[in-house]
């Protein structure tokens, strides 16, 4: 029996008038790796920010004990100090920066005020070493994937003599293979000694690497389960996550009857003058009315660059060959042209580009069909309310009104008022970008429930996604993607994981 | 008891919008107690307003250029530059006012949609832009000025809308009657749309304040409208620079919060990809936005020669500056996406009041400066706090 590393003891900790962590208790092991589980808003991004100090001490109530000593942080740099590094979802790199730059970013080696480059190089080298990432170390981080710049992250963490290490949903934008290197990384780390807390959304993951999960419901510890004692199951954790069982994630549907084509495109092709190659090569595609077409593949196989140049191409790429809508030729000069067409568009990253964050719920629901709600350039502000709040009841939009401000909604609800937006446009083709990403279980279902009801209606989807599961379970035919290319087409009848995941890596 | 508790509730709620009404208030009170009165003399909120008119119109403007996220730095000079234009044109050229004023609103216009160009179409930091601008336009007004230094302008009706008053008709107790009847047609028009409002939100089914509050909200504000128009139909009624400011502020207000313009304007500013794939083209915001900017401008340049009669070779002097802390005082958001032009207004009638009211009391200048800077950073710290608060 290891000694804790780490214990919180009945944390609370509340900002005006919410109750985001009340008498939390979390206990880590020397050496394990311990994930931490629970749907959006049920208190673990804000109890690691308490453990790193970001909420310093004295802002929250209880004791932080960490290597038998009570801490009390007043700032990060304290709990880095004590060897505890966090590495959040967002990556804190500098883009135009080297990755030996980054690495030791706030940690410099020095000689005197000088910095001592050539150590810090030779240095890195060695940290690149640890994490198993063979690049050289004067490569700027904005020439780097998504997935190396997590193991710089990682490797910045271990230059800092790191104890524990936290990670904030590391895997939610990579790819699978990137994902499974990481694992083995922390694998190899615990090897090594380091106790690692990973906070994920991906069951999956957890099953495979975690030695305890500790699940947080509504800002309460629900239960630590042992993977020794087999504890850590999908249904046992799902259990536990939303307090109730979900037998399926993916609601049944009953009718799968198609209609003609909606949208038909023929060697399609997209280039990129800023990249300077093709981002979509030669594409055939189709889809029928009141079907849920799925499109799979890793990130950066051009999935959402394909759904771009078919949304009126914001982007600006050179576009080639023929896109059909309801059998008629269609080029558009501008997103709105497309949106006119009929097609509408739920981007992959609803913070970024998809939402107005300090704007409220109404606004957003209503932006990109204004006209709707106006008659000659004049909005009924009325009007506009009483769409939004039927919205905001046909979804379950969780706010207390159409004039909560979308940026202090959760993740789920967030995505519900993108939908929202969408589906007020009137579309005929949806185009869902990761439509479930960072959301949690409940909040999934209800999405799903809600794209079930729209394809009965007449509607049709295209859904990108790369979780295998979600495109398994939702679709009714399967594309595959890699390179640009479409790699493979599958009734879903047919597709399984392992097919997916062959063509996805032609 | 409860109508007390309503109206708390909705102070703090609102409390980013009604800040400055509130510090506006207080800054009048302060002042009307340290000149025994003299502050909220007619003749003296006259003034004031009077001297706002040309600085106001440019933070209306202004404002809409940082809510999409960007700086004029132009305007100033810009404003100076069509003064003078418009000096040329009546005094040298002998085009009568009328043909003068649209002819350098368009002007206007155009300048604007060239910077519009510079920073949507090229991609050139705005304020690289409009700082290449300023420099520009200052050269510019010296060339026009240069031989003769300045240059007066003998038009009476041109200098009347920077000098004059509207017409009193007759006088009431010593009160401008015109004036009188003025306010009393805003006030009308002021209920006529709240009632109409309230009753459509209620053919809605939507809540609305209780009707206590609602009868205290009408006269209050009625009473403030009143009030407003009692001093300054007192001393020579309202002058033609203080309709035209409330005609900008009432138009610009109407448009960017009714009209599908305006929320589009704010959509670009909160988040410009966003905008780009609802549909909205971000170009064509940044034209009209410059484009608007442009127009205010020229029209501030026409308030400020017709008030002085006269193009000199520093008219626009700062105005930008001038504009740039008003709509900051007045609540707008250097992140983009927040800010009203009612705001903005009262803004630039704080630091208006604030330079009067010191003038009064013979503060010197260095202290003036030193002051409205204070101010000036109190008001963004006020706004950050807020926002804060709420997130």
């Amino acid at each position: 029996m290891s000694k804790p590393i780490l214990e919180m003891k009945e944390i609370s900790k509340g900002f005006t008038g919410v109750k985001a962590l009340s008498a939390v208790n979390f206990k880590v092991e020397q050496g394990e790796i311990h994930c931490l589980i629970g749907e959006n808003g049920a208190g673990k991004s804000t109890l690691m920010k308490v453990l790193s100090g970001v909420y310093p001490h004295g802002t929250y109530k209880g004791d932080i004990v960490f290597e038998g000593s009570v801490q009390s942080f007043a700032r990060i740099s304290d709990s880095v100090k004590a060897g505890i590094a966090i590495i959040y979802q967002e990556l804190a790199l500098f883009p135009d920066l080297t990755v030996y730059e980054n690495i030791f970013a706030g940690n410099e080696i020095t000689q005197g005020a000088v910095v001592n480059w050539n150590r810090t190089i030779v240095q890195a080298k060695e940290m690149l070493r640890k994490v198993k990432l063979n690049v050289n170390p004067e490569t700027k981080i904005k020439d780097l994937g998504v997935g190396k710049q997590q193991l710089v992250e990682i490797a910045k963490a271990l230059s800092k003599d790191v104890k524990l290490l936290i990670l904030d949903e590391p895997t939610a934008a990579l790819n699978e293979d990137d994902s499974e290197n990481l694992l083995t990384l922390l694998r190899e780390l615990k090897q090594q000694g380091i106790t690692c807390i990973m906070i994920s959304h991906k069951l999956k993951e957890v099953i495979a690497i975690a030695d305890k999960a500790t699940v947080l419901r509504d800002g309460r510890t629900i239960c630590t389960l042992d993977a020794s004692k087999g504890e850590i199951t999908e249904s046992v954790i799902i259990k536990n996550m939303v307090g109730r069982e979900i037998d399926d994630i993916y609601p049944k549907r009953t009718n799968r009857s198609f209609g003609e084509n909606v949208l038909e495109i023929r060697n399609w092709r997209a280039y990129d003058a800023k990249l300077g190659r093709n981002v979509v090569k030669n594409v055939d595609l189709h889809v029928k009315k009141g079907e849920i077409v799925g499109i799979a593949g890793l990130m950066g196989s051009g999935r959402t660059e394909l759904a771009l140049s078919l949304f009126g191409n914001p982007k600006s790429y050179k576009l080639q060959g023929d896109l059909l809508l309801e059998g008629k030729t269609r080029s558009f000069k501008h997103t709105r042209d497309a949106i006119k067409a009929g097609i509408a568009y739920v981007t992959e990253d609803r913070k970024g580009d998809g939402l107005f964050l300090i704007q409220d719920i109404k606004n957003n629901i209503s932006a990109a069909n204004l006209e709707a709600v106006a008659s000659r350039g004049i909005i009924n502000g009325n009007e506009e309310v009483k769409v939004a709040n039927g919205y905001k009841q046909s979804m379950n939009i969780k706010a207390p009104s159409v004039e909560q401000i979308v940026g202090n909604l959760s993740g789920g609800n967030q995505q519900k008022v993108s939908l929202g937006k969408w589906l007020f446009v009137g579309p005929k083709l949806l185009i869902l970008d990761e439509p479930t990403r960072g959301i949690d279980v409940g909040a999934k279902f209800e999405i799903y429930t809600i794209m079930n009801k729209l394809i009965s209606e007449g509607m049709s989807i295209i859904m990108i996604s790369s979780e295998l599961g979600e495109v398994l379970g939702m679709s009714d035919r399967v594309y595959v993607m890699a390179e640009g290319r479409i790699t493979g087409e599958l009734s879903i009848e047919d597709a399984d994981q392992e097919k997916i995941m062959h063509f996805a890596t032609q | 008891m409860n109508l007390y508790k309503e109206a708390r509730s909705l102070i703090k709620v609102n409390i980013r919008e009604y800040g400055m009404y509130i510090a506006l208030f207080v800054i009048m009170l302060t002042f009307s107690i340290m000149t025994d009165g003299l502050f909220m003399s007619s003749r003296n909120i006259s003034n004031l307003l009077d001297a706002t008119g040309y600085i106001a119109v440019l933070a209306v403007g202004m404002t809409l250029v940082i809510v999409i996220r960007h700086i004029d730095l132009s305007v100033g000079f810009a404003a100076g530059f069509m003064g003078a234009i418009a000096a040329i044109f009546m005094s040298q050229l002998g085009v009568p006012f009328y043909f003068t004023i649209p002819i350098i609103l368009v002007m206007g216009v155009v300048i604007g949609m060239f910077n519009g160009f510079l920073v949507a179409q090229l991609g050139i930091p705005s304020f690289v832009a409009s700082l290449a601008g300023m420099l520009i336009f200052r050269g510019a007004l010296l060339r026009v000025t240069e031989k003769t230094g300045t240059i007066n302008v003998d038009d009476d009706h041109f200098n009347a809308i920077g000098n004059g008053y509207i017409p009193s008709l007759a006088t009431v107790g010593g009160l401008n009657l015109l004036s009188l009847i003025f306010g009393a047609v805003v006030i009308i028009f002021y209920l006529y749309s709240e009632f109409s409002k309230r009753r459509n939100k209620l053919r809605y089914n939507f809540e609305v304040i209780s009707g206590g509050m609602f009868a205290v909200k009408l006269v209050f504000v009625s009473a403030i409208i009143a009030y407003i128009t009692y001093i300054i139909a007192g001393y020579n009624g309202f002058s033609w620079t203080v309709i035209i400011m409330l005609l900008i502020v009432v138009i610009y207000h109407f448009l960017t919060t009714q009209t599908v313009l305006g929320r589009h304007i704010y959509a670009v500013g909160s988040n410009p990809e966003a905008a780009h794939l609802s549909g909205i083209s971000v170009k064509k915001i940044t034209y009209i936005v410059f484009g608007s900017m442009g127009m205010l401008s020229a029209l501030s340049g026409i308030l400020f020669t017709a008030r002085l009669q006269s193009a000199t070779t520093t008219a626009g002097t700062l105005f930008e500056l001038d504009a740039i802390a008003a709509a900051y005082v007045g609540g707008v958001s250097a992140a983009g996406g927040v800010g009203k032009v009612t705001g903005s207004i009262i803004g630039a009638i704080v630091m208006a009041s604030l330079s009067s009211g010191m003038n009064l009391l013979g503060v010197g200048i260095s202290y003036q400066y030193m002051i409205r800077g204070a101010v000036l950073a109190i008001a963004v710290i006020f706004d950050v706090m807020t926002r804060k608060q709420r997130a």
